[in-house]
């Protein structure tokens, strides 16, 4: 069982920006239906790893009747092992701060937001400057939008989006219930359309060159490029910009350092994929692939045959148990006995079987905790205890 | 009136005096101050008219928003996966070896203070470290000894000119 697709590469992300005045201009006369239509048929999905229809998104915050709406862009980059948003915001912003005056224009919000993680303050005055020259030039063709960038303060929970909101309004970033979701009660409980920052740079590419240029990219399913970053053993770390739906055999014949045991995609929160399943993985969003296909929000770390799965584990749910926000207790609690429940096996203090205990603890976490912190937890841990039992005992 | 009272007042008149400003209030102290004090808390409670322990509430939720006193320089040294793959300990015994401090404290000075976080978003560059809002990546311990020596003669240099 193999999959056939092979890994191919794709440059539209980094290609000059210079052009944006020229895409931002046109792009607002066009009427919001149109753009929603052109976003919709090139499939565009979220590339902060949900993969969320984006044209779906703006349709339905474009339906809800308010006269203030927002356009958030997410910039809290935090999940382990992805970097690529601070390279577009450092490189290409423009691609983003269009992406967001046209989204502006398709919903009717007037103010943009850009929420930057605190690690990544450095960026600000670079950003801030370009920002000023985005709104100058709004000014000048009578487009009436501002963008403001919020900064945060180390708290990788408040990458998920209700969370987010709170704390922009100046609150602790514990995620909210959904229902009601940002498209109809957003920040300041206004409807919000909240975007990755690839997902906004990709509707540039879209908006220039139409959708069937991005869609003919990928495969069914999993349409486009996607912008992935590599580390971990491998000779060559970086951010690399690939189609989807390759498989991961492919990936690891170009990135691996040829002794490669397993790939963490998608971060502390996605999968563990051990070589013996590299032929059958895609990476891509949930469809029709041969074998399983695995959603990423980009972030792909290789280990090599040197590494303690232990180790890796150990470290995931470290970063897991300090980062809960704390208010449910499935995750707050979940996180630190899982924490303790491996390190007490490798001590031999608990028998093997406790860890098909912490297994089933973690499918009670996928079903009851809060949001996709507490729920992503099983990924990894499963995947590892499962692939790796050994590793975990002695 | 605290110095620190006339910086709450100023930015309130910056970024306004509702509860969404509460954030870039909150690091516009930490900035001056390096930390927030229970004394500051208060006074940008009584600023914004919010209950002190709300204001509390919200500092603490952040790990860049320090509660504890902190010193002019705070090293954050990244703990997550590759650069704890990448020798990260090896970065970590250096400072505390250079520095004579171990994670969580401050030099007796006030100059350094050396702290752990998670995932700093430089994975390909590992290990990597913050000081204060500048990143250092690729470390070994050579090169970590030569950043903060760097700090330590600017620190002489400015110290001069302060007092």
């Amino acid at each position: 069982m193999t999959i056939s697709y092979q890994l191919k590469r794709a440059d539209f992300i980094f290609k000059n920006q210079n052009d944006w005045e020229d895409v931002l201009s046109k792009s607002i006369k066009r009427t919001p239906q149109d753009l929603i239509n052109e976003l919709i048929s090139s499939e565009l999905k979220g590339r902060g790893g949900a993969g969320f229809p984006t044209g779906l998104k703006w349709k339905l915050t474009s339906e809800i009747t308010d006269s203030i709406k927002y356009v958030i862009c997410n910039a809290d980059e935090g999940e382990p092992g992805t970097f690529k948003d601070r390279e577009i915001l450092s490189m290409v912003p423009f691609k983003v701060l269009t992406g967001m005056a046209v989204c502006g224009h398709v919903i009717g919000a007037k103010e943009g937001y850009i929420y930057l993680r605190g690690e990544y303050f450095f960026l600000f005055p670079e950003l801030n400057k370009v920002i000023r020259e985005f709104e100058y030039y709004c000014k000048e063709i009578n487009f009436d939008f501002t963008i403001r960038i919020f900064m945060g303060s180390g708290a990788y929970i408040c990458g998920e989006e209700t969370a987010l909101f709170e704390s922009m309004e100046g609150k602790r970033g514990e995620p909210r219930n959904k229902p009601p979701f940002p498209s109809n009660y957003g920040y300041m409980g206004k409807p919000t359309v909240i975007n990755n920052v690839e997902t906004l740079a990709h509707t540039y590419t879209i908006f220039k060159y139409g959708a069937k240029r991005f869609y003919d990219l990928g495969v069914q399913y999993s349409r486009g490029s996607k912008l992935f970053s590599v580390s971990g053993d491998t000779p060559k770390p970086g951010i690399y910009e690939l189609e989807l739906g390759m498989s991961l055999a492919d990936f690891v014949e170009e990135f691996g350092d040829g002794d490669t045991k397993a790939v963490q995609v998608g971060g502390a929160s996605g999968f563990l994929v051990p070589r013996k399943r590299f032929n059958e993985t895609a990476i891509g969003f949930q469809g029709k692939l041969v074998g399983i296909s695995l959603p990423t929000g980009g972030s792909m770390m290789l280990f090599n045959s040197s590494r303690s799965m232990f180790n890796v584990l150990d470290n995931y749910l470290e970063f897991f148990r300090e980062e809960s926000c704390g208010q449910c207790t499935p995750c707050r609690v979940g996180c630190q006995q899982l924490l303790k429940g491996i390190k007490a096996v490798k001590r031999g203090e608990k028998n093997t079987k406790y860890l098909d205990k912490l297994l089933r603890l973690t499918e009670t976490m996928k079903l009851t905790a809060k949001c996709g912190l507490g729920q992503s937890v099983a990924n990894s841990f499963s995947s590892i205890v499962e692939n790796f039992r050994e590793e975990m005992i002695y | 009136m605290y110095p620190v009272s006339e910086l709450i007042k100023n930015l309130a008149d910056q970024h306004g005096r509702n509860r969404h400003n509460l954030l870039p209030i909150l690091q516009g102290v930490v900035e001056q101050e390096k930390y927030l004090s229970e004394y500051s808390m208060i006074e940008i409670a009584r600023e914004l008219d919010l209950p002190a322990s709300e204001v509390f509430g919200t500092a603490t939720f952040y790990s860049f928003l320090e509660y504890k006193k902190m010193g002019k320089y705070i090293i954050r040294i990244c703990k997550t996966i590759t650069c704890s793959m990448k020798g990260k300990n090896q970065i970590l015994l250096a400072i505390e070896d250079m520095l004579k401090i171990n994670v969580g404290e401050t030099t007796p000075d006030g100059v350094f203070s050396l702290l752990q976080t998670n995932c700093l978003g430089f994975c390909h560059k590992a290990p990597a470290m913050l000081v204060n809002n500048e990143v250092y990546t690729d470390l070994t311990p050579e090169k970590v000894r030569d950043i903060l020596s760097s700090y330590l003669k600017k620190q002489k240099e400015g110290g001069s000119h302060d007092n």
